[in-house]
């Protein structure tokens, strides 16, 4: 099947400083892909880098294509097609992305004036039923609330019912519920969950969290320092994570139940992208580091059928985990 | 057993809001009769989502506020007043980690200037002395003086956390309190904060009240936890258990959103309903607007904090003794 977005070597620079190095990835039609890393591993500016929404001072080079067609250096008529048309993205802080002096009624219809081919009372009507898609209670009448009269989590609800206004193919929704308390964050990923499944739609869920991705996605990508470094199935990665980053990642969470053991730190902090080591990135904090880890950079290698991995040292540290499950 | 460092008993707090410029101000009970003890050299988890009050509560055992009513005892006697020697004298010897480091240090000082800032101020030892505090407190939070000597902005975010840490252990407190000092971290910095804080603790003989909403970052580091919901500890036991045997409704939808790698969410409990404002607390249990499982008695009747077992209370009329004699 032809993937429906796929994103090959995508490079992003701000003043000829890399944050990008090089990303691959393919999304099908009606795939949940996660996407997890730290601050600063590139996760967000991937997408806003395929969707054309960086600052024009930043180099972008690579290829995004939608349905094989290629979005870097589209015309900006296409561009604003496929944004909001095509692929929609949702936020992390969801109170900054409306506009506090316009209704909600205002902000919807303008949404769905711009990507549907709508218009009076059809409008009015759409935006209603979104609201209530969205689980917002008395949809009709909250339609002429104004952003301060709703809270944090009904905000996100509006904010992906303005996501869903034009019809998505994907939905991107970077760190959507970060800033919202764990039993609000709970309905918003149920509602995201239910939502892909009724609209057929492909989402790209990106997180900090790795139990927020693992619970909501088909597949994760690990990144670091601007690179794609471990792919596979999230059951997968998780019982088995291969990159020593991906272990750290998984050893550095602390378990909710069973016995508590010291967590296993990673040492050391991410690279400053202005003076990246040779070769792998992670190798400085790495503890399977070899020599050979510092003369080149490790490309993204397939280890099964669905799995791929940037590391010399993979078969070393998969040996290491399973010895350290052994015991 | 000795004495517990820390006894809390029933404080409550009342802030009054007003909403508008001319609407009528509403009463607040950010905390409502919260008592805990804290045993020398353990750690108290308080957990709860943003309004339940767990914030202020750690202000007030810290004496950064006070209580409207109830009492915060500290090392077997009672908080000066704000102000006077002995409340200095007192001070010293508890400190408070908050959440963001780059808001608590000053960006126009060296690190290390400000590590021996509560040195000066409590006028410990003479000055060459203090220098070298500063330098053992540098290695005890594993930073180097070359570090000492950078401002603020030139660390990152885990040094930064490690350096409010080494100033707050400058004055060789016995008790810290921790409001969400790892959340703005990464998870691998977090995890490299979380052990530091667990070596320091085992090797000062720290009492630490820590304050979070990440439930896998206060077991790991807490003998014992408290979930605190509007203002009120609704259940409250041992670290280990809590989580694995949840009995308050709350606490159990609480463990089921916390989501855990390997696990789909097919048997996740949804709460239904917006988050609680303080301002309009629900009466009865706080909670039983989002309850799934609401009985008549729960929108009239407060649940006590009752014991059900050796090392467990709970504040709710479905779990408690009482409610169980009544059914039956």
């Amino acid at each position: 099947m032809a993937p429906l977005v796929s994103i090959a070597g995508l490079s992003v620079a701000f003043s000829g400083v890399p944050v990008l190095r090089g990303v691959d990835l393919a999304l099908g039609k009606g795939e949940a892909v996660g996407l997890v890393g730290e601050s600063g591993s590139g996760k967000s500016v991937t997408w806003l880098a395929a969707l054309g929404l960086l600052p024009r001072h930043a180099q972008v080079t690579g290829s995004v294509r939608l349905d094989g067609r290629e979005l870097l250096g589209a015309p900006a008529g296409e561009l604003d097609r496929v944004r909001g048309g095509r692929i929609a993205m949702i936020f992390q802080d969801p109170a900054s992305a409306l506009n506090p002096v316009l209704t909600i009624r205002k902000q919807l219809c303008e949404a769905l004036a711009l990507h549907r081919d709508l218009s009076g009372n059809a409008v009015k009507a759409e935006a209603r039923r979104l609201l209530d898609l969205v689980g917002i209670p008395d949809a009709a009448r909250r339609l002429e609330a104004y952003p301060h009269e709703f809270s944090g989590g009904q905000i996100q609800r509006i904010m992906i019912a303005m996501a869903l206004a034009g019809n998505p193919d994907l939905l991107i929704a970077d760190e959507p519920t970060t800033a919202l308390d764990a039993t609000i964050q709970a309905q918003i990923l149920e509602l995201l969950s239910t939502v892909r499944r009724e609209l057929g739609m492909a989402m790209v869920l990106i997180s900090h969290d790795l139990g927020v991705v693992a619970e909501n996605c088909d597949r994760v990508a690990v990144m670091y320092a601007g690179r794609i470094v471990e792919e596979a199935p999230s059951n997968q990665l998780f019982a088995d994570p291969v990159h020593p980053y991906a272990q750290g990642l998984i050893g550095a969470l602390p378990p909710l139940d069973g016995p508590r053991r010291r967590l296993t730190a990673i040492p050391g902090t991410v690279p400053d992208p202005a003076h990246m080591p040779d070769g792998c990135a992670f190798a400085p904090r790495c503890a399977l580091a070899a020599e050979p880890c510092g003369l080149a950079v490790p490309s993204l290698a397939p280890i099964a059928n669905d799995r791929t991995v940037a590391c010399i040292r993979a078969e070393a540290s998969r040996r290491a985990l399973l010895g350290i499950a052994a015991e | 057993m000795s004495a517990p460092l820390v006894e809390v008993s029933a404080i409550s707090r009342t802030y009054s809001m007003r909403s508008g410029m001319f609407g009528r101000a509403a009463a607040v009970h950010a905390v409502d009769g919260v008592s805990l003890t804290i045993a020398r050299g353990q750690t108290l988890g308080l957990v709860g989502e943003s309004g339940s009050g767990k914030s202020t509560t750690g202000r007030i055992v810290l004496g950064l506020e006070p209580p409207d009513s109830g009492e915060v005892r500290f090392d077997g006697k009672p908080m000066a007043a704000p102000g006077t020697a002995a409340w200095r004298a007192q001070r010293a010897r508890m400190q408070m980690i908050f959440q963001d480091p780059l808001g608590a240090l000053d960006r126009r000082l060296p690190v290390a200037t400000q590590i021996r800032e509560p040195l000066d101020i409590h006028g410990v030892g003479t000055p060459s002395m203090r220098e070298d505090r500063v330098r053992e407190l540098l290695r005890a939070v594993e930073l180097t003086p070359a570090h000492g000597a950078r401002y603020p902005g030139a660390l990152s975010g885990g040094q930064r956390q490690r350096i409010v840490l080494a100033r707050a252990l400058a004055t060789k407190p016995d008790f810290l309190v921790c409001d969400e000092p790892v959340s703005a971290l990464d998870v691998s910095i977090q995890a490299q904060v979380v052990n530091l804080l667990a070596d320091l603790q085992a090797q000062l003989g720290l009492t630490l009240l820590f304050i979070s909403h990440d439930l896998r970052v206060v077991r790991q580091i807490s003998n014992v936890v408290a979930v605190m919901y509007l203002g009120r500890i609704v259940e409250i036991g041992s670290a280990d258990d809590l989580f694995a045997r949840p009995e308050h409704p709350y606490t159990q939808a609480l463990v089921s959103a916390s989501p855990a790698p390997g696990r789909r969410s097919a048997s996740r409990i949804v709460l239904s309903g917006d988050p609680p404002n303080p301002a309009a607390r629900p009466q009865g249990c706080a909670f039983h607007p989002r309850c799934p499982r609401a009985i008549a008695r729960c929108a009239s009747e407060v649940p006590a904090l009752e014991a059900v077992a050796s090392d467990r209370q709970v504040a709710c009329h479905l779990v408690s003794g009482a409610a169980t004699r009544d059914a039956a």
